[in-house]
């Protein structure tokens, strides 16, 4: 039982970046803006995050720096393709190259250091209770904080005016600017929202589920997270399901490689990808009446006077 | 004030043409900047960069290698990218071509195997390269997924299953544990033109590949075909043509380049199948492909530009301690204002007094 306890709190771990970031990219992608920048956003912020934490000694600084990180990118992002009408998908591209650059010189001078990694709740009596305490009472900070943000966002798009005005954008940016909205300026609130949300995710990952920053460690999670936005039918509440599902996979092939059971563990590294391409081949299948994404998404939108 | 976009009657072609090298010039300044960041001084860090590596025999070969699957990449990128067909895997095409000729050199390694090995190596590796780039593109036409995500996901699989060989089966067993294979046979090895020299014959199947390319764009209906499904897809589907099945071609013959381009970067300067024989050719290609114009001479050009700032970051790396992500910062760099100063040939820039109705997106 204790090894099903173990899997549980590390499939909650694993799943919580990837969380995180699709739900920021969900927001963004329901304004009518597909940033394929995640995963540049996210080894960003990972490498400005464990910064901020090793230099401050706080936990908290360093998801803020990764946040402020993940933003600052997405501004670059939001100048091209609101600002400068770039096509999305080069821009996003580029934004993933260059972010993978940054990420090495800024982590440079902390490869090799160690933090005290995020600490865990801790309820006397609630967190004793065997099996289920430690898997809900026992958690960083961060996992609360990413089911908080879905519930958060899923309230925002569906129960708030500026939600409907936001989703109204990703719709039809046209008919949107005809009733007087400012698309671009909300699309660039929806893209920042996004940009700190990857930034936070990547953060993550050096202050809590390894405390070492290592180049590269976001290894394709920006990617996942994509995917996921797409796995979701872009809704909030089928994000938890998929992150949560891809979190399994990663965990399980460990495990499985752990328990040695004679296949080359390259074959079950490749697990999490493979399911990926998977999924989005069964779900585009499946979806032949209609596509639920944002009908606008990915499309240039340069307002006339 | 407010910057607007203002759309033009119609494209500017001055505007086509210099725009990459207004893109060039401002990612000069920005490096700069960046070099004086890093406490280096911006002169001398740029001579090391884009001037030392010109001025010997030695590096010109190394660049001229470097640019060979550059190009060839990024060629088979741009005809996607012209049908709007995004294959951003071409990293994947590029190792599963590696591998798959790599099994022949393997498999006749030590044996009196004729001079059929090299010539049987690369079209192996192009035919893996363009079935693997066939995957997503399939799921794309069949299925309707993006294909930007599965072909991207196939570059791990790829990567991993390049790092079980080389580490399984294939390891030389007298390599000292090392994960790499033994070295190719000369019957399976690409031929260098100069004696002694660096510069080897995938060089010139290069330019026939941008030659190639040249004439499927300029003078075939195929191309016409590809172009206009990119350009303008109504007036494609009018014109009655399939645009699956240019979704289809495109990414096979990107896949079929990338993994040509594999295979000979193995069998070529690197001369035996290991981890890491692609320092993000696959990706750089992208660059390439839009610094290029999505044009084959273009290309050409801004691959040996891309090659000369590989060189010149590892020379800036032994000569002044310049971190090597400098150079994939700048490659980034690059892009963006590539990206941005194309919006030029579209549209009119203006700056206008604030308006309460009227928002940019900069604002």
């Amino acid at each position: 039982m204790e090894l099903v306890e173990a899997i549980i709190l590390s499939v909650l771990a694993a799943s919580t970046p990837l969380l995180i970031a699709a739900t920021g990219e969900l927001v963004a992608e329901r304004s009518g803006v597909l940033n394929l920048g995640v995963e540049g956003m996210m080894i960003v912020g990972a490498a400005c995050g464990f910064g901020g934490a090793w230099l401050s000694g706080s936990i908290v600084i360093g998801s803020i720096c990764g946040m402020i990180a993940g933003t600052l990118l997405s501004l670059i992002f939001a100048m091209m393709t609101l600002g400068l009408a770039v096509n999305q998908v080069a821009t996003g591209l580029a934004l993933t190259i260059l972010g993978i650059g940054l990420s090495g010189l800024i982590g440079a001078g902390f490869v090799g250091e160690r933090i005290t990694p995020a600490p865990h709740l801790y309820i006397p009596g609630l967190t004793d209770i065997p099996l289920v305490g430690r898997i809900l009472f026992g958690e960083d900070a961060f996992i609360y904080l990413s089911l908080a943000l879905v519930v958060a966002v899923w309230w925002f798009l569906y129960r708030t005016r500026a939600g409907l005005i936001l989703r109204a954008c990703g719709d039809n940016h046209i008919s949107a600017h005809a009733l007087g909205y400012p698309v671009l300026r909300i699309r660039m609130y929806a893209v920042m929202f996004g940009g700190a949300c990857a930034g936070l995710a990547g953060a993550y990952l050096p202050l809590a589920y390894t405390p070492f920053f290592i180049p590269g460690m976001t290894a394709g999670r920006g990617w996942i997270a994509l995917a996921l936005t797409v796995f979701a039918s872009w809704m909030p509440s089928r994000l938890v399901i998929g992150a949560y599902l891809f979190g399994a996979v990663t965990i399980l092939q460990l495990h499985a490689q752990g328990a040695g059971i004679g296949i080359p563990s390259q074959f079950m590294s490749a697990l999490p990808y493979l399911a990926t391409v998977i999924v989005l081949v069964l779900l585009s299948r499946a979806r032949t009446g209609g596509s639920t994404a944002p009908a606008a998404l990915g499309t240039v939108f340069v307002p006339d006077r | 004030m407010q910057l607007v976009l203002e759309k033009r009657a119609e494209r500017s072609n001055t505007i086509a043409l210099v725009s990459p090298l207004i893109a060039i010039g401002m990612t000069i300044v920005t490096m700069s900047i960046l070099f004086a960041i890093l406490g280096k001084n911006p002169i001398s860090a740029l001579g090391v960069y884009f001037i030392d590596p010109l001025t010997d025999g030695y590096s010109l070969q190394e660049i001229a290698v470097k640019a060979t699957p550059l190009v060839m990449i990024a060629i088979g990128l741009s005809l996607c990218y012209l049908a709007n067909a995004w294959n951003i895997g071409a990293e994947g095409q590029f190792l599963i071509g590696a591998v798959a000729g790599s099994w022949i050199a393997v498999k006749t390694q030590g044996t009196d195997a004729g001079y059929w090995v090299l010539p049987a190596m690369l079209l192996v590796g192009a035919a893996a390269g363009a079935l693997y780039a066939l995957i997503p593109a399939i799921c794309k036409v069949r299925f309707g997924a993006s294909e930007i995500l599965t072909s991207l996901m196939l570059v791990y699989v790829a990567d991993l299953f390049l790092d079980y060989l080389v580490r399984g089966p294939w390891r030389d067993p007298a390599g000292f544990n090392f994960p790499t294979t033994a070295e190719f046979d000369p019957v399976a090895t690409v031929p260098v033109l100069i004696e002694g020299g660096r510069l080897h014959l995938g060089a010139i199947i290069a330019l026939v590949v941008v030659a190639a390319a040249a004439v499927l764009l300029g003078r075939t209906i195929k191309g016409f075909e590809i172009r206009v499904v990119g350009a303008a897809p109504r007036a494609a589907r009018f014109g009655g043509f399939n645009a699956d099945q240019l979704i289809l071609l495109t990414f096979a013959i990107s896949g079929a380049l990338a993994g040509l381009a594999g295979i000979i970067e193995v069998a070529g300067p690197v001369g035996h199948l290991q981890p890491g024989i692609s320092p993000g050719y696959g990706f750089t290609a992208i660059i390439v492909a839009f610094l290029g114009r999505l044009n084959p001479i273009g290309i050409l050009i801004a691959g040996l530009f891309l090659a000369l700032t590989f060189i010149g970051g590892e020379q800036a790396q032994i000569a002044m301690k310049i971190p090597l992500d400098v150079t994939k910062v700048f490659q980034g760099i690059l892009l963006f204002y590539v990206l941005a100063c194309d919006s030029l040939i579209l549209y009119r820039f203006r700056l206008i007094s604030s308006s309460p109705r009227v928002q940019s997106g900069t604002g």
